[in-house]
């Protein structure tokens, strides 16, 4: 069981509040992503839940019980950070023993666990390394054995994936969803990075300044930000923000079209017309920036790998006018 | 090129020569008590037997007979193995506390600490001999390792804090999850971790409390005197006996030097840390 609570947890540094009040749950057995830019509070949080840092006031609870006053040794939860954090005088074995060995868990046990997290993260073979000796991609494999041997209430993750290169870290990100979906313990995972958020959740929670932007699922906040952060924030690339003539006919402040969601039409009867910039060509996909006509915004426009456009070509290309998102002066999403 | 060559290796010659001139000036006088405590008494002063002279251990075999050398030395070892573990016991917790868990007064205590050291002893001469004294602990071993032990408790704590300083705090906080207590931190974590920085500071403590003369000479007599109680009381009464100072003094460094030369790579290691990331 795993179900974490927050109900109006704030968090001072001295006078500067980073934590404004804030409630939250996260479900028993969920995937939850707190992503949001860097600064927003989101470690912070992950690191309160954690009791590694002390609230200033509000309550945690997991599973119910009250444990804002709780160390962090008997919340329960495990963590791997994203140094690693591993313990450099001892081997890969000892690393994953060592809570183990504090829970006072039999010898034997303690073996058996090892050997079936080393087999599961692939480490059999650097059971006697020390950390020093290994990987970056080793080191938090190593990390994660730690955290699983102790089968914790839930799975704490900071940006565990930061250090790594960007091929290993593609890796990482499935081998840690197929673990949840495997394990099915509560799982909460810290990034700045909205295509980890994207692909890993089943929750994700976009924050700004300690502030809850919107919590929901990936396809939700892709389909529906609640406002012009998430909208920006959500998809890659960014969703194209309009704001002016275009947003005032459509009784908006601000427009917003995803780069899938526009057309690139042959005849004149776009609705839009523009000299397009830079292609960047993906194979599969082509980004064109395009620099539209009467639009103060350059546009994002996602084509097919195998449209022959250039540098300076002017096109016509249109809006899906059911997919556009309107926006009014706060922000806010107009339903 | 050549002329680069040609200027460095001067260079080098340069350094190498005010490097063993540097050497030999510190080196110097420890030599010379080293060949001293080997004259007699008369022969120490005389300027005919400066480097040719008969060696003698009669010095030796003096101060070994006549002068208790066992007893002062078995009351400085227990004095600085003492007053160095209970020093290391107290400035470990702190140290660990100050590093890991800074507060807003930590620096200030730090310089505080160090500050401490500013205070001229002989300005707490007075009140120190009285108190002791009237407290009954003139003279015990009990007051030395104490004293011992305060006098190098912010270097001590001052080490320590920088060598734990070096140590990701992540490190420390990945042992709070996987469920051990602040002790639990320090024996399996901290120490094991900075431990080439606790031995050489363990070392560095141990070497100044041997050394200690001011407090060790002025609140001992008898029963708690150390080897610089010794040296002190070879010099005064009885007039200036070259060769049998020399020895004493000799044999009161001795173990130090030699103890130093030993532990000199655990020294320099701890001293150069960073085996840690």
């Amino acid at each position: 069981m795993g179900r974490i609570q927050l109900e109006s947890v704030t968090k001072s540094f001295g006078d500067t509040q980073v934590i404004p009040p804030l409630d939250l749950t996260i479900e028993d057995g969920e995937f939850a992503v707190f992503v949001g830019p860097s600064g927003c509070g989101k470690s912070t949080l992950l690191r309160l839940i954690a009791g590694l840092e002390d609230t200033t006031s509000g309550t945690v609870t997991i599973d119910g019980e009250d444990v804002t006053q709780v160390s962090p040794s008997k919340r329960g939860l495990a963590m791997v950070f994203q140094t690693y954090a591993l313990y450099p005088h001892i081997t890969v074995r000892k690393n994953i023993a060592f809570p183990m060995r504090m829970a006072g868990l039999s010898g034997a046990e303690q073996e058996k666990r090892i050997m079936a997290a080393a087999e599961s993260l692939n480490l059999t073979d650097y059971l006697d390394r020390k950390p020093g000796q290994l990987s970056g991609g080793q080191r938090q494999r190593v990390a994660i054995g730690r955290a699983i041997v102790r089968d914790p209430k839930a799975f704490l993750f900071d940006e565990p994936l930061s250090n790594l290169d960007a091929a290993l870290r593609v890796g990482m990100r499935l081998e840690i969803t197929e673990m949840h979906a495997r394990m099915k313990t509560t799982m909460i995972y810290v990034t700045h990075d909205q295509v980890e958020a994207m692909t890993m959740a089943n929750k994700i929670v976009v924050l700004q300044a300690g502030v809850i932007e919107q919590v929901g699922s990936p396809l939700d906040l892709y389909r529906a930000p609640r406002n012009l952060f998430v909208a920006g924030f959500i998809g890659s690339p960014k969703m194209n923000l309009i704001g002016g003539d275009e947003a005032g006919r459509r009784e908006a402040k601000t427009i917003g079209i995803r780069p899938e969601h526009i057309d690139i039409v042959e005849s004149d009867d776009g609705v839009w017309q523009g000299k397009v910039g830079v292609a960047e060509h993906l194979g599969s996909d082509t980004f064109f920036h395009i620099h539209g006509t009467g639009l103060a915004e350059t546009l994002t426009v996602r084509a097919a790998g195998d449209v022959a456009l250039r540098h300076g070509d002017t096109i016509n290309f249109k809006p899906r006018e059911d997919e556009l998102h309107r926006f009014d002066e706060k922000g806010m999403r107009i339903a | 090129m050549a002329i680069v060559a040609q200027s460095s290796r001067s260079g080098r010659i340069s350094r190498a020569t005010l490097a063993w001139i540097v050497g030999l000036l510190l080196f110097f006088p420890i030599f010379w008590m080293v060949l001293t405590s080997f004259k007699t008494d008369a022969d120490a002063v005389k300027p005919e037997f400066l480097i040719f002279f008969q060696p003698t251990l009669e010095n030796y075999l003096n101060m070994t007979e006549n002068y208790d050398y066992w007893r002062f030395a078995r009351n400085s070892v227990i004095t600085a193995v003492f007053a160095t573990v209970f020093a290391l016991s107290v400035g470990i917790p702190c140290a660990y506390a100050m590093a890991f868990n800074p507060g807003r007064a930590t620096k200030d205590v730090l310089m505080w600490m160090l500050s401490t050291k500013m205070l001229p002893a002989a300005a707490v001469l007075y009140p120190m001999t009285f108190l002791t004294k009237s407290l009954g602990l003139f003279d015990t071993k009990f007051l030395i390792i104490v004293v011992l032990m305060l006098i190098n408790l912010p270097i001590v704590i001052w080490m320590l804090f920088t060598y734990f300083k070096e140590i990701p705090k992540e490190i420390i906080e990945a042992g709070q999850m996987d469920g051990v207590n602040t002790w639990g931190e320090i024996k399996e974590i901290l120490i094991p971790l900075a431990w080439g920085g606790i031995a050489s500071t363990a070392l560095l403590c141990f070497i100044f409390c041997w050394n200690e003369a001011y407090w060790t000479v002025r609140l001992t007599t008898t029963d708690a005197a150390t080897l610089s109680k010794l040296i002190e009381g070879n010099r005064a009464p009885e007039g200036l006996f070259f060769g049998r100072l020399s020895a004493v003094s000799t044999a009161a460094v001795g173990p130090i030097v030699v103890l130093g030369w030993f532990c000199q790579k655990q020294l320099v290691q701890g001293l150069t840390f960073g085996a840690v990331k």
